[in-house]
């Protein structure tokens, strides 16, 4: 059994391990954030944000950690291969720091990239201000997973960029589930000061940690550009439940790519606020799934302030009995004259018991606004299919074509080459037919 | 050869030809001629392979093969090439991803060797340049975003590749500029052999002054209802086609089809 008085069991029997359990601030979170997830309990789809996406059967169902991974080393090599970037790379096992697997080059003055467990020991002031807490955000979309998530995290990334810094190669965050663990919990913290700049990218991938949380903080400073990519494949008994949410000071841009393979269930919190003037962000996301997975993405963009511009494009290939569901909310504060807003979802079913769901929630409380929004649900092409058969080229293939030029056009807004090459490779690795398209690349 | 005899077809129950024949030689250019509406597409179509079109009856020979039995791709790796009326746009495949994986699956099925990347990039540049395309279409996806007139030139750049031994041209004239019109006519004359025969589709009697047909149908209500010479086609320009459907054309209809 995994009722919730199993969580609340493992927080007290983990307190005294977790990273920093001696700051007093951070136990007080972690214990109001357990407070605060016993009380809710999983979401249901009586909760408005989890109506596709109840996760009631956590109480029922016992998480087993499976035995068949591979080694967490064999898994980084592989994902190593694509990059020569001489990045940096920080790598989780089961939700904890792996030094020995971690690639660490010296670093440009002003740029910390540590752990958060070691960030906790050597500078505390600065991790608690970043933090977050169960009480202090938006309760409307902090939901209980992310509650658990702050009491038992028990490690993450730690990224603070001094004034006009910036990292020339992407900073790698790799988390590998392998055996041994049924859960884990990490918590990124990103934190760009003024005109600094950064790639950062999380891989989620392999089978163990059942169920893993997911939070990553980011804080934008005045023009700070930062762009934050998230590629998560994972094995089909996962279930991955992931936050990501972004400040954003005047002039800052902030970009999030979410690449969603799978794990058994996949839900993407995605949000950005505009706490000043003129803020860009671009929230791009494709997602992928077949036999019964399910993913899901919520996310939001808060327009509270003026001149803010930012563009939506998410796309999904739904396959076998699986579910892709999106929902998008866009917030126009009333004194956010001169917003530009756009955002488009595109769903592609692939076999006749695939299923989408994607909802536009626009709330526009000012008036000299461009806001421009769609959602789709479709098949593929019947015309184009038909054009491409009638050059020679064979019903299947043409169908692979077809639905690899679909998810393409997210993959190509990925500015970084060699991310880009590794997210197309990634995807054609799963598609059917991908072989052949090669070519493409 | 091909040999369309009493071609009955239709769409959601609606009859569109209806009995329809027509045969044309090998080396013979056939223009098809006819109102809005009259079946011409859908002839078009019905000879490429489209299955939302229904063949409810007759047949259609091509080279002692039964045309209608084959799937749309084995139609064109045989050598049926279709240029649409409205060109499809396909975004995020590149034209020349587009155009490679065409010539290719075709050469393969005649046994010939495929393209590297380098030969085909030669070949299809020279062929570019004889329709007047610049470079930059290649790297664009497939029609996205081009013009009426630019879709036209990418149909007949497919067809110089592709060399097909029967082409079937449905309104490849409209909406070109008159330079644009000679480019087309061109390149249709240029493939002109012995071997290859076409089927062109227009509105205008212009087309055939630079395409010179062996033979023109006037195509109306799903059937071919007159036939002739080039000179048809100006009659046709002079009177239109109440002047067939009339009666004048209707005595002179039967066995008109044909070469
Ligand atoms: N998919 C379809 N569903 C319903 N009706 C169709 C379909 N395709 C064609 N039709 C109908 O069949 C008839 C013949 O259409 P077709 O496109 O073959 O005409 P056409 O001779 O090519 O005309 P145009 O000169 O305007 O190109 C028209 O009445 C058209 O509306
Ligand atoms: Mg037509």
């Amino acid at each position: 059994m995994n009722t919730i008085d199993t969580w609340v069991a493992r927080h007290r029997e983990r307190a005294a391990t977790l990273p920093g359990a001696a700051l007093p601030w951070l136990t007080g979170h972690r214990r109001d954030a357990i407070d605060s997830f016993a009380a809710a309990g999983w979401p249901t789809s009586r909760l408005e944000a989890w109506r596709h996406t109840s996760l009631a059967f956590l109480d029922q169902q016992p998480l087993i950690a499976p035995e068949d991974a591979p080694h967490p080393a064999t898994t980084l090599a592989a994902l190593r291969a694509d990059f020569d970037d001489g990045g940096h790379w920080l790598v989780f096992v089961d939700g904890h720091f792996e030094p020995t697997l971690s690639v660490r080059p010296p670093l440009p003055a002003g740029v910390t990239i540590s752990a958060l467990s070691e960030a906790l020991a050597r500078q505390p002031e600065a991790v608690e201000a970043a933090f977050g807490s169960a009480a202090g955000d938006d309760t409307a979309v902090v939901s209980s997973p992310y509650a658990l998530n702050l009491a038992l995290c028990s490690d993450g990334a730690f990224v603070h960029l001094a004034p006009g810094t910036a990292l020339e190669q992407p900073l790698h965050l790799v988390f590998i589930g392998a055996t041994g663990a049924a859960d884990s919990h990490v918590r990124n913290l990103i934190l760009a000061e003024a005109n600094a700049e950064a790639n950062i990218v999380e891989h989620h991938l392999g089978g163990g940690s059942t169920l893993g949380t997911v939070v990553t903080r980011v804080q934008a400073a005045q023009d700070a550009r930062i762009s934050h990519i998230k590629l998560q494949q994972q094995d089909e008994q996962s279930i991955h439940l992931a936050s990501i949410e972004a400040e954003q000071a005047r002039g800052s841009h902030f970009a999030t790519h979410s690449l969603s393979f799978g794990a058994r269930l996949a839900r993407n919190d995605i949000r950005t606020r505009f706490d000043g003037e003129g803020c860009e962000t671009l929230f791009n996301g494709l997602y992928h799934v077949d036999g019964r997975r399910h993913v899901d993405h919520h996310t939001l963009i808060d327009h509270a302030r003026p001149h803010g511009t930012s563009r939506e494009h998410y796309r999904g290939l739904v396959d076998g009995n699986a579910r892709g569901v999106f929902a998008g909310r866009i917030i126009v504060a009333q004194d956010a004259q001169r917003t530009d807003a756009v955002q488009r979802c595109d769903n592609l079913l692939l076999s006749k018991m695939a299923e989408a769901d994607a909802r536009p929630e626009l709330e526009i409380y000012a008036d000299d606004v461009k806001c421009a929004h769609g959602a789709t649900v479709g098949q593929i092409d019947d015309n184009a299919l038909f054009y491409l058969r009638t050059r020679g080229v064979d019903e299947t293939h043409a169908r692979q074509l077809l639905t690899y030029a679909f998810a393409a056009e997210v993959i190509e807004r990925i500015a970084q080459d060699a991310l880009r090459r590794h997210a197309r490779a990634t995807l054609l690795a799963r598609l059917p037919g991908g072989a052949l398209l090669e070519e493409l690349l | 050869m091909l040999k369309i005899d009493k071609l009955h077809a239709a769409v959601d129950g609606k009859a569109i030809l209806n009995g329809l024949d027509l045969e044309v030689k090998d080396g013979e250019v056939h223009a098809i001629m006819g109102p809005n509406g009259s079946g011409k597409s859908t002839l078009a179509q019905v000879l490429a392979g489209r299955d939302t079109f229904e063949v409810t009856a007759g047949s259609v020979d091509w080279d002692g093969t039964d045309l209608l039995a084959l799937p749309a791709e084995e139609r064109a790796r045989a050598g049926l090439f279709l240029a649409f009326q409205y060109p499809v746009e396909i975004p995020g495949v590149s034209n020349a991803y587009f155009l490679k994986a065409a010539v290719n699956a075709i050469r393969r099925h005649r046994g010939l060797p495929e393209y590297d990347a380098m030969d085909f990039l030669s070949r299809v540049k020279a062929e570019m340049k004889a329709v007047g395309m610049r470079e930059e279409f290649l790297y664009r996806s497939v029609n996205e975003g081009f013009s009426g007139g630019e879709k036209k030139r990418n149909e007949v750049l497919q067809m110089a590749l592709l060399e097909p031994k029967l082409a079937v041209l449905d309104e490849t004239d409209s909406g070109l500029d008159i330079d644009a019109l000679k480019v087309v006519a061109e390149g249709v004359n240029r493939l002109r052999s012995p071997e290859r025969s076409m089927i062109v589709i227009t509105h205008y009697q212009r087309l055939l002054d630079y395409i010179v047909p062996d033979r023109v149908h006037v195509l109306s209500k799903g059937r071919i209802v007159r036939s002739g010479g080039r000179e048809l086609a100006l009659e046709l320009e002079q009177h239109g086609y109440g002047w067939i459907e009339s009666g004048a054309g209707a005595a002179q209809a039967a066995g008109a089809a044909g070469g």
